[in-house]
């Protein structure tokens, strides 16, 4: 059934390449195939290729049940929250923040994740920072 | 000779106090990297990329902290397969079968001493073929035209996906997927931009870095949270007490280790193959050669000389094709490609001449790192033991901060996060579906080289669509990769180790 879901998704995916490729503007310079040729190629490999996983897909993968399926899209919000945060508070404190999260989701208890969390934070700015001389987000305070 | 000469040149850029301090972090990085579970030679250079490009490294310094890291990550491997059962990588898959057993029977130690001392075998006699075959294949490289090199690309996909999938025509979906991406971006002959929707972020292309940083660690990570393992596998430590091998074994092992090398560096030189290959290989034919009393599998040293010299090995070999021609053909040499690429370096035949001093500063690095990896591992093996007690509710949320920081030093953009993000989420579903991602990976390392000599080739014969297959050399290439793509149907089995597709790459 995935595989199926797959193949399906990978030949609507083609088909909008293809649209997008015809789509593509060429200009008065252009050579003998163009920008247009070699994207429309991949787009017919790829509808090509997607037709097998649905005549023969392979066994279905055990997906996580809809409990661990929740942790993983908590994680994908906290990481994208912390991209989001990391210009506005700065490295430190958002860092610390996504790590401790990070950590307690996977098994950690609450206080030792937070000190998970803010190890990791000083640990990559003291490092990365402060000797290897990398430039880290910002924030308000300057760090 | 020449070549030796020039790698005594190579010694010279090596040499310095700046480059050996460099290849001895790499090495020590490496082998923990190597040893975590979770962290293999493919995702853990992956991330360190971005932090040494952005550590404004020159190149052949960076490139000697990430190769010693990748040479480093195949000794390490081995450290948790023998220990735990768990390979720490994909190529030591091979060295829990027997490695594991020997621990059990209380030979830890020397199992330990024994796969460090055939890894420095199959490193050290790979790289001597390195030094004397990439300068041969490089002769041919330079005789190289357009269409062979649209030729050359499709068989590194044809042989990536038939040899090191399970499924043809999922290795040809990842390839595509690749391709696609790659194309986004101003195209550079006309200078038009392609599958942008005028978003200005998207004009300079995706950087492959953002890529693979999501592709092999973000993945990762939420494979990790699928199971609330957390804490760390107990280590039975109580039998190190010596970590050395007696004489006797490393006698008994030494036919294993030479032919394992031989077999190993030649795996690593197909394209398609890489170190798992090699490993994978050299155990079968070692066991159909020397188990005649049914000991492997129960603790025979030599079915963890032979998987280990193998693999390394083959991580030499790998690097052939990839320097010489500037075609990778495993995971992880795919991310040394990126490496060279994030550092302005194109590989291939023109590297050997215009740049000798970063292909022969590279080679005598990987010499020093290997005596360094010897040195390393035999004294602190029981370092590394400890590292392997970190838990991974510790590890991954730290590993994913530092991909974070790295990708983040490169622009600073939020938007590269994002899209790291997306990658890694991404990466998580196709690794899932047992789709390889290291094809995606070298689509878009390779698509814009492909497709600018597609366009060149066309246009130098006016058109004429027989040139890509009009010369003797295109003909030989396309036929090795009709071959290399059909070959698996034919006798896979054989070549195949079952894997585990969440195994680090």
């Amino acid at each position: 059934m995935s595989d199926r879901a797959l193949g399906v998704a990978c030949l609507l995916l083609s088909a909008f390449y293809i649209f997008m490729a015809t789509q593509i503007q060429t200009s008065f310079i252009t050579d003998y195939l163009g920008p247009k040729f070699f994207p429309i190629l991949i787009g017919v490999l790829l509808a090509i290729s997607a037709i097998f996983p649905i005549l023969k897909p392979d066994p279905e993968p055990d997906w996580p049940g809809a409990a661990r399926m929740i942790e993983i899209v908590f994680a994908v919000a906290v990481m994208v929250a912390y991209t989001y945060a990391l210009p506005v508070v700065g490295f430190v404190l958002s860092t610390a923040i996504t790590s401790g999260l990070l950590s307690w989701r996977l098994g950690a208890k609450p206080l030792s994740a937070a000190m998970a969390g803010v190890s990791i934070s000083v640990g990559i700015y003291v490092v990365f920072h402060l000797i290897l001389q990398l430039s880290l987000a910002r924030g308000p305070w300057g760090f | 000779m020449d070549v030796f000469s020039q790698l005594a040149d190579g010694f010279a850029v090596a040499l310095t106090f700046q480059n050996l301090a460099l290849a001895l972090v790499g090495c020590f990085l490496g082998t923990i990297i190597g040893a975590l579970p979770g962290l293999g030679p493919s995702n853990g250079v992956a991330i360190l990329i971005p932090v040494a490009f952005t550590l404004g490294l020159p190149a052949t310094p960076a490139l000697i902290l990430l190769t010693s890291v990748y040479y480093g990550a195949m000794y390490g491997g081995r450290i948790s397969s023998i220990l735990l059962n768990i390979p720490g990588d994909e190529p030591a898959l091979m060295t829990t079968l027997d490695g594991y057993p020997m621990a059990q029977k209380g030979q830890a130690g020397e199992a330990l001493a024994l796969s460090g001392i055939a890894s420095f075998v199959g490193a050290f006699f790979a790289t001597w073929g390195l030094v004397f075959l990439a300068p041969q294949l490089v002769k041919v490289a330079l005789l190289f035209g357009p269409a062979e090199y649209f030729a050359l690309f499709a068989l590194a996909f044809a042989t990536l996906g038939g040899v090191a999938s399970q499924n043809q025509a999922k290795a040809v979906i990842a390839a595509m997927i690749g391709l696609a991406i790659a194309m986004v971006g101003v195209d550079h002959q006309t200078g038009v931009p392609r599958m942008t929707f005028g978003n200005i972020h998207l004009y300079e292309g995706i950087d492959f870095l953002v890529a693979i940083v999501g592709l092999f660690a973000i993945s990762e990570v939420l494979l990790f949270l699928e199971h609330k393992t957390g804490a760390a596998p107990s280590v039975q430590t109580q039998k190190l007490a010596r970590v050395t091998a007696p004489w006797s074994m490393l006698k008994s092992t030494s036919g294993a280790m030479g032919r394992s090398t031989i077999i190993g560096f030649l795996a690593g030189v197909l394209p398609g193959a890489g170190a798992s290959l090699g490993s994978f290989v050299s155990y079968t034919v070692e066991k159909k050669i020397s188990d005649k009393d049914g000991t492997f599998g129960k603790g025979d040293p030599r079915g963890v000389a032979a998987p280990e010299a193998g693999n390394n090995a083959a991580a030499g070999g790998a690097l052939v094709p990839m320097l010489a021609l500037g075609v990778p053909g495993s995971g992880t040499t795919a991310v040394l490609l990126a490496m060279l690429m994030a550092l302005n370096i194109t590989p291939g035949p023109l590297l050997f001449t215009q740049r000798p001093d970063v292909v022969w500063g590279l080679i005598a690095a990987l010499f020093i790192g290997n005596i360094m990896l010897l040195c390393l591992n035999i004294p602190m093996v029981g370092l590394f033991v400890r590292v392997l007690r970190v838990p991974s509710k510790y590890l991954m949320p730290a590993v994913t901060m530092i991909s974070f920081v790295g990708i983040y030093g490169i622009s600073g953009s939020t938007f590269d996060l994002l899209m790291m993000i997306i990658f890694g989420v991404i990466g998580y579903i196709l690794r899932k579906m047992n789709i390889p991602t290291v094809p995606i990976i070298l689509g878009i390392l390779l698509g814009n080289e492909m497709e600018k000599n597609l366009r060149r080739a066309l246009e130098i014969s006016n058109g004429d669509v027989n040139t890509l297959w009009g010369s003797p050399l295109t003909i030989a290439i396309w036929v090795l990769a009709i071959v290399g793509f059909i070959a698996p149907f034919v006798f896979g089995r054989f070549l195949r180790p079952k894997k585990d597709p969440t195994v680090a790459p």
